[in-house]
């Protein structure tokens, strides 16, 4: 048993030192440090405009940060800072090791296209190129995201807003990245819908092994799918911790009022 | 296996005038692999706390807490992750699942976690399941709709599925059936016969003489101008 603590890789996946991001004189988000490791799931709340977006989105390469260093543990060269990284490599790494699912599916799918291409379109960015393949492996994770096989020729523009979002995942997922950067997955989405995103997201992150960063303002979610927790305020991490006990046990004034604002079902 | 030293805990509520409540003060105790250890002390003592501690549910404001080797008031919120799927179990009083996830899934997953095969995992929890009285055509079913009594069964199974070195039980018998009571109570004796460092708390008197070594009053750790 202990054999297995050993073998946890000692190297973080995503190591996050110093990330700052100004808009002119406001601040986006500011020195923010923290190493994820394979297989984790890191959530991170806060209110609107607390800067969680902003800094996912720096994280993901989507907006220039103004200073820090993002490192991810790279397939072929170890840690490289991704921030310095030229434009071509980091948008390989956009389409393999990484992927990003949108709070709206409209932003991360291509409407005017069917859902199967949707999800070879990442396939082939990646080389591959077997008609017959590619379209096997998207109704492959098709059903895996619970899509209908007959939907595969449709548009997802004809798609309800959680299948757009399930077809989203799929389509970011194919590639079989290992650090899958999310904002509010199950946002805008009705319960019974969140429910079933949840169910798979959380066995998509067991039996694929991935790492996740998880924006949401939903503290139910978090519970049921992060391992750790980042509370922000103000463009700052105000607190860390364990998910449990950030939100049973929370010890800044803020975490304490988002955790007691809560209205109980 | 369970090491307690001068563990204090208190609350600061920030938002209701920065109140602070003392609630465990110099909290010393130790418990060896293959013994059960029972908390005392009525109701608001801080026993729950303490549980919760021990689990790194709660941070301590003083003191040591070793489960093993590992310091849990020091460790990496990656080292407690570890610890829990391999060394510490915890048995709560409530249920907390992703809903729609069937129940012998539920209770096979904390072995599905350690990476034990598909096979093997859900064969455990079918004993489990059986000798703790659900009926079969439930195991196909998510257990947030099932009774209360059900659904700590459930909980009880999923605690047990994995031979935890170090074991907390919060009321594993409240409010349950003679039958399904005598289960419990046999599990937790297998556990100690394997070597399970194992707290609980039980409010049920019969059952904590039966399976406690010791007793532990919490209300010893009270801080005394509180």
């Amino acid at each position: 048993m202990t054999a297995a603590v050993k073998e946890t890789p000692v190297t973080p996946l995503l190591e996050v030192r110093n990330l700052s991001k100004f808009y002119g004189a406001r601040i986006g988000c500011e020195n923010v440090n923290f190493n994820l490791y394979p297989g984790e799931v890191l959530g991170i709340v806060g209110e609107s405009g607390s800067g969680k977006s902003t800094l996912l989105n720096c994280l993901a390469g989507h907006l220039p940060s103004d200073s820090g260093e993002v490192i991810f543990d790279t397939r072929a060269d170890g840690p490289q800072d991704t921030l310095t990284m030229s434009e071509p490599e980091r948008r390989m790494l956009g389409r393999t090791d990484w992927a990003f699912v949108h709070q709206n599916p409209r932003d991360g799918l291509r409407m005017r296209i069917s859902a199967g291409g949707n999800v070879g379109e990442r396939l082939m960015a990646v080389g591959a190129r077997h008609y017959g393949d590619i379209r096997q492996e998207a109704g492959d994770w098709l059903a895996r995201v619970e899509i209908d096989m007959s939907r595969i020729d449709d548009r997802p523009s004809g798609f309800s807003g959680g299948m757009q979002q399930r077809l989203q995942i799929a389509r970011n997922l194919v590639t079989g990245p290992r650090l899958v950067f999310m904002d509010e997955p199950t946002g805008g989405l009705d319960v019974s819908v969140q429910a079933r995103l949840l169910d798979l997201l959380r066995g998509l992150v067991r039996r694929l092994g991935l790492s996740a960063i998880i924006v949401t303002h939903d503290l139910a979610v978090v519970r049921l799918l992060a391992d750790r927790l980042m509370v922000m305020k103000g463009g700052q991490v105000v607190e860390t911790g364990l998910t449990d006990q950030v939100l049973d046990d929370p010890q800044h004034a803020y975490t304490q009022l988002l955790v007691s604002s809560v209205l109980q079902v | 296996m369970i090491t307690v030293e001068n563990l204090a805990k208190s609350f600061t509520l920030h938002n209701q005038g920065s109140a602070v409540i003392p609630v465990l003060e110099g909290a010393d105790f130790t418990v060896a692999p293959g013994e059960c250890v029972a908390l005392t002390g009525e109701s608001g003592a801080g026993k729950s706390t303490v549980m919760r501690i021990l689990y790194g549910n709660y941070l301590a404001q003083a003191g040591r807490v070793m489960i093993g080797d590992v310091d849990l008031t020091a460790a990496e919120p990656r080292e407690i992750l570890g610890l829990r799927r391999e060394t510490l179990g915890y048995v709560s009083q409530f249920l907390r699942v992703v809903p729609r996830v069937p129940t012998l899934e539920v209770v096979a997953e904390p072995l599905l976690a350690l990476g034990v095969a598909d096979d093997a995992a859900f064969a455990r929890a079918r004993d489990l399941l059986t000798r703790l009285r659900i009926p079969e055509t439930l195991w196909g079913l998510s257990p947030t709709t099932f009774s209360g009594g059900e659904q700590q069964r459930v909980n009880i199974a999923r605690g047990f599925a994995h031979g935890y070195p170090a074991l907390l039980l919060d009321e594993p018998t409240a409010s349950l059936d003679a039958l399904n009571r005598e289960t419990v109570l046999q599990l937790i004796e297998e556990a100690k016969a394997n070597g399970a460092a194992i707290v609980g708390i039980f409010h049920d008197v019969e059952a904590r003489t039966r399976v406690a070594d010791r007793e532990v009053n919490v209300s010893a750790f009270t801080p005394v101008a509180a």
